[in-house]
């Protein structure tokens, strides 16, 4: 029954703050401060995350092909398809659920607690469409992006760790990822970017915009927000893998 | 003016505001009373339409706040100004910044113009030297200032307070009192104010209401409240020992039976009789 009640509150925070805005520039220079926050506040994360990843994958990839019938171009095939369709909008999105979902949940719920949220409204502005909306829109223009970088550096790593303990050489390295190349993936890992980007800016924004109590209920409401925001993920994960693929 | 006409309000199954009739008239200063737990927050937020009554109207000019459609909700909303209990100043902003946001959002005026609103209300709250500071490096009274500042930028018709007094020592509160008392009259604003302030209501309260257990229980003004014959409100007011001989001196002094300058002697001194006559 509280599972209904919340997605019916969730589903009525995201009506509401569709509206007309009372001031377009005002929230247009919200929608660029989210963008900064969001997008260069993770790049760091992201490029630490993606390097490893690709680097891991390559060599875990090599120990794991022992047949010398197998090429060593196929690692590098199988790097670049597992970084493009899982690790960079997966693994990098639920990170991200973390850095930036425990972020927007505490920002909402400090604001909220604070009064802000209420000092809005009384001056006329729809908190909602001023808080929230800017800071989805913002999620799903630079998480894809993100990913994309992440998928760049990840595939970077894989060949910067295969030549690096001799796994394979850089040319057999560019072989490999140029063989049987789908465009198809590229498509599906942004399908999977801009559903998880929807989930890591707008479930914590509903659990911060609507926390009541004080500062344990923040904390509460931030690790609620990447709990339920992960699981999300994982599960659409899924459902898109059966769907699209 | 706000007129309140039969105002509920309650959560779940308890009624927190039993049916409240009450004016709010323009260019006074509006004070509502009560003890902890009375309603008066709860109110408070329904004339300012942060929560919905479940029934009874609430008038700003004759329009009813409740079944305005949301455009006509928006555009009285841009006629309040609301100072909260703990200032409501957005921390990512300065001060100047602060001010500024309602011009920002809802004028078309130049940057220059605005910041010369910004500081003309800035110097009106006696704040100088502050536009460029934060909210976390300013004291509490300097962000009451603000908050009033940022709720006076509009120009607006009615005025809320939270508790403006809460947390800040004497002195400062009164000047708070002054300052809110002032621009009510300057700008004929119509102004609300939630307090628990006791110095607040004997020195600005051109209109009382004391709410008991989520019911207006007694209305008058400043001077009505010393002799009121209120048993709840009169145990309210003059809860410790330190304010009831504040008020038999008060009574003593309104009554003629000693100046100013020779009062507490005669207090001191007096007995019983001469308190109760």
């Amino acid at each position: 029954m509280k599972l209904f009640t919340e997605t019916g509150r969730y589903l009525l925070m995201l009506k509401g703050m569709v509206s007309k805005p009372e001031n377009g520039k005002m929230y247009w220079k919200e929608f660029m401060h989210q963008c900064s926050d969001i997008g260069i506040g993770s790049l760091g994360i992201v490029v630490i995350i993606s390097f490893f990843m690709g680097a891991v994958s390559a060599v875990q990839t090599a120990y794991q092909l022992v047949s010398p019938i197998i090429p060593k171009s196929t690692i590098a095939q199988i790097v670049r398809d597992t970084v493009i369709l899982e690790f960079a909008p997966t693994l990098v999105c639920i990170v991200l659920a973390g850095v930036v979902g425990s972020k927007i949940a505490s920002e909402l719920g400090n604001m909220r607690v604070s009064e802000q949220i209420d000092a809005l409204e009384i001056m006329g502005i729809n908190s909602k469409a001023y808080l929230v909306m800017p800071k989805i829109l913002a999620a799903l223009l630079v998480i894809p992006m993100l990913v994309v970088v992440s998928a760049g550096l990840g595939i970077l790593g894989g060949r910067i760790a295969g030549t690096a303990s001799g796994i394979l050489s850089a040319t057999d390295y560019t072989k490999g990822l140029l063989q049987n190349f789908t465009p198809y993936n590229v498509f599906f890992a942004m399908a999977k970017s801009y559903t998880f980007a929807f989930f890591i800016s707008s479930i914590p924004a509903y659990y911060g915009y609507n926390v009541s109590g004080g500062a344990l209920e923040i904390g509460r409401a931030s690790t609620k927000s990447v709990v339920v925001s992960c699981v999300l993920i994982l599960m659409a994960d899924y459902v898109l893998s059966a769907l699209l693929l | 003016m706000i007129e309140v006409k039969n105002l509920k309000k309650g959560f779940g199954d308890k009624l927190v505001i039993k049916g409240v009739d009450a004016t709010m008239q323009a260019g006074k200063c509006n004070l509502i009373i009560g003890s902890s737990g009375s309603g008066k927050t709860v109110f408070m937020k329904c004339l300012v339409g942060l929560f919905e009554p479940d029934e009874g109207e609430i008038l700003y000019s004759g329009q009813d706040l409740v079944t305005m459609t949301d455009e006509q909700r928006k555009e009285t909303r841009k006629q309040i100004g609301m100072l909260f209990q703990g200032s409501a100043l957005f921390d990512s902003l300065t001060v100047e910044q602060n001010v500024m946001f309602p011009l920002d959002m809802f004028t078309k005026d130049s940057y220059q113009d605005k910041l010369k609103r910004v500081n003309e209300v800035l110097d009106r709250v006696n704040l100088k030297d502050a536009n460029k500071k934060f909210p976390a490096e300013i004291s509490g009274g300097m962000k009451k200032r603000v908050g009033i500042a940022r709720a006076i930028v509009l120009n607006p018709k009615y005025l809320f307070c939270d508790e403006p007094n809460s947390g800040l020592d004497p002195q400062t509160s009164l000047v708070i009192d002054q300052l809110i008392k002032e621009l009510t009259t300057e700008y004929n604003i119509t102004t609300v104010i939630n307090t628990h302030d006791m110095n607040s209501v004997m020195e600005i309260g051109d209109n009382i209401i004391y709410m008991y257990q989520g019911e207006k229980e007694w209305e008058g003004n400043n001077k009505e409240i010393i002799f009121n014959k209120n048993e709840k409100l009169n145990s309210f007011i003059f809860a410790s020992e330190f304010l009831k001989d504040a008020k038999d001196m008060r009574m003593l002094e309104v009554k003629g039976k000693i100046d100013n300058d020779r009062n507490m002697d005669e207090l001191l001194n007096s007995d019983e009789d001469v308190l109760n006559s």
